[in-house]
């Protein structure tokens, strides 16, 4: 798998109303990449998620999936959203099921991936459960589920835990990184916290706003064996601090 | 006076209350006609509407009357149903089509359906059609707009998502779409079926041969209080029926969105 997105600029409106969303975006993920965006809101990082997706089109520049350029949404690019991310009106199975009947799989497959990648996410037991009887966390986990289960060759995440109470989205973080290692999937997550993004992801893009666009970008390498500990490590700190301030700079000189 | 507990949470209970509120006019009609105040052709007893009831009943006119306004109800509003539902679809999902007829049927919403009358007799002539096509034309604007703004409020991640799931085209609608707005439409239908049942006792009372509303209007003729009171009684319960029918049929099908 190679998502290559190169130079790509966007821009909402016509004439005088046009906005310039997002200037000359580069960057590359490969097979296996956990990548992340972070920046402050309004910065442009969902509208790069959703021209990937194919839910936009760009303004200028390409973007290409295994040689192929995107041009509208498919079931390679899965994306899990931050607000209504499931179907009120079917349970979690039905949910996690719903992108293999659209594609007309046979019903004991389909059958079969539902209960596979539950169990994947760990919600077995919920599988007859409408999703206003589940927890926000337990839902976001069968978004994730319902966009895995139609075999993604990349995992678009848009904020998916941004509406969750702090202690859940930690445990959700540790789910995603333990998800990641044992399925070996490639990842895409936007986010505005910088301790979500050096938890999870092996590189991390600062965005600045008006226009979009990617300011800093870090390879991070640390030992993430235990998660817990690592986000009270001396070296985990000093980065996060690092990054706090460079975006606290971006903020400061647009205000 | 201090209530017990359970006495009091008895009567929290919403149908309590309710039945309560009706037999309380109910025991005010009763004793105010019973002590003689009031002429009892202007206001007759409960008694004497029973009567009249019953009398109808066994000469078979009231279940004759009652079914047929209940035909033209259901005649007129299932085509203006059935009309609405794909026409809001495609107000709420295409913007060309919204701006094509969005300012049209704004305009004619308020024309008031009533005015109407003289037209269709005109057309129609005084059998069914100019009953039908009043319920229709009262009706159908109302389910139109409606039904557009339940689709313009579908959530775009919902669809998006679906996009995303390798879905296109008419799955979509079908799967995404319909479902979503499933309990507005029927909120919708339940609120503007209660505008088809005024409207068929009106076109009644222009012109007919049968039906509650003729029934109503003959009374008057000669002064049958008793019968006039028949027929509202009669109206008032088949549309709470109906009412509640919608609403049973919305907690079976759409159990999600309570
Ligand atoms: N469809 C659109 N039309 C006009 N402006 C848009 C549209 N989508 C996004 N924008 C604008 O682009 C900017 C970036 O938005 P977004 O990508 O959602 O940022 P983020 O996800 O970082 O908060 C915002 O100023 C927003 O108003
Ligand atoms: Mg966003």
């Amino acid at each position: 798998m190679h998502l290559q997105v190169s130079q790509v600029s966007k821009s909402f409106g016509e004439g005088r109303d046009r906005k310039l969303v997002l200037q000359d975006i580069s960057f590359e993920l490969v097979s296996g990449q956990f990548m992340a965006l972070v920046g402050s809101s309004g910065s442009g990082k969902s509208t790069v998620m959703r021209l990937i997706a194919g839910l936009e089109r760009p303004s200028e520049g390409t973007i290409h999936l295994d040689g192929e350029q995107v041009r509208r949404p498919g079931s390679d690019r899965g994306m899990v959203f931050q607000k209504y991310s499931l179907y009120p009106w079917l349970t979690a199975a039905q949910n996690v099921a719903f992108g293999l009947s659209l594609q007309g799989r046979d019903k004991t497959e389909i059958r079969e991936r539902t209960a596979y990648f539950l169990d994947v996410v760990g919600l077995a037991d919920a599988a007859r459960l409408l999703p206003q009887e589940l927890s926000g966390g337990m839902q976001q986990r069968v978004a994730i589920a319902r966009a895995l289960a139609t075999e993604p060759k990349v995992l678009l995440l848009d904020e998916p835990f941004g509406a969750l109470d702090l202690q859940i989205r930690e445990s959700m973080q540790e789910f995603l990184h333990d998800l990641w290692k044992t399925t070996g999937l490639t990842a895409l997550l936007i986010t505005h916290d910088i301790e979500e993004a050096l938890l999870l992801a092996g590189t991390v893009h600062i965005m600045a706003p008006r226009p979009g666009r990617i300011v800093h970008s870090v390879d991070v390498r640390l030992d993430r064996s235990d998660l817990r500990h690592l986000r009270v490590s001396q070296p985990f700190l000093e980065l996060r601090e690092e990054l706090a301030g460079r975006l606290r700079s971006l903020d400061g000189s647009l205000l | 006076m201090v209530w017990s507990p359970p006495l009091r949470r008895s009567f929290s209970h919403p149908w309590v209350l309710g039945v309560l509120g009706i037999l309380t006019v109910f025991v005010a009609w009763w004793l105010v006609t019973s002590s003689g105040m009031v002429d009892k052709l202007f206001l007759p007893g409960p008694g004497a509407v029973w009567l009249a009831g019953s009398d109808q009943f066994q000469q078979g006119i009231l279940v004759a009357d009652a079914v047929a306004s209940v035909r033209r109800v259901f005649l007129g509003f299932m085509i203006s149903a059935g009309l609405a539902l794909p026409i809001g679809i495609a107000m709420g999902t295409n913007r060309p089509i919204c701006h094509f007829l969005e300012p049209l049927m704004a305009l004619i919403r308020y024309m008031p359906a009533p005015a109407f009358i003289p037209l269709l007799i005109i057309y129609f002539g005084l059998e069914e059609l100019p009953k039908v096509m009043l319920i229709f034309i009262g009706t159908f604007f109302f389910n139109t707009l409606m039904i557009m703004d339940a689709v313009k409020f579908v959530p775009s991640e919902l669809v998006e998502t679906a996009l995303t799931l390798g879905g296109r085209g008419l799955p979509i609608l079908t799967r995404v779409v319909a479902p979503f707005i499933a309990p507005q439409v029927l909120d919708t239908y339940r609120i503007n079926m209660a505008s088809a049942w005024n409207l068929v006792i009106v076109a009644e009372l222009v012109a007919a041969n049968e039906g509650l509303g003729k029934r109503i209007s003959l009374a008057q003729r000669f002064l049958r209080t008793d019968e006039i009171f028949v027929g509202l009684i009669v109206i008032g319960l088949i549309g709470l029926l109906i009412d509640l029918g919608f609403r049973f049929l919305m907690r079976r099908a759409c159990s999600w969105a309570n």
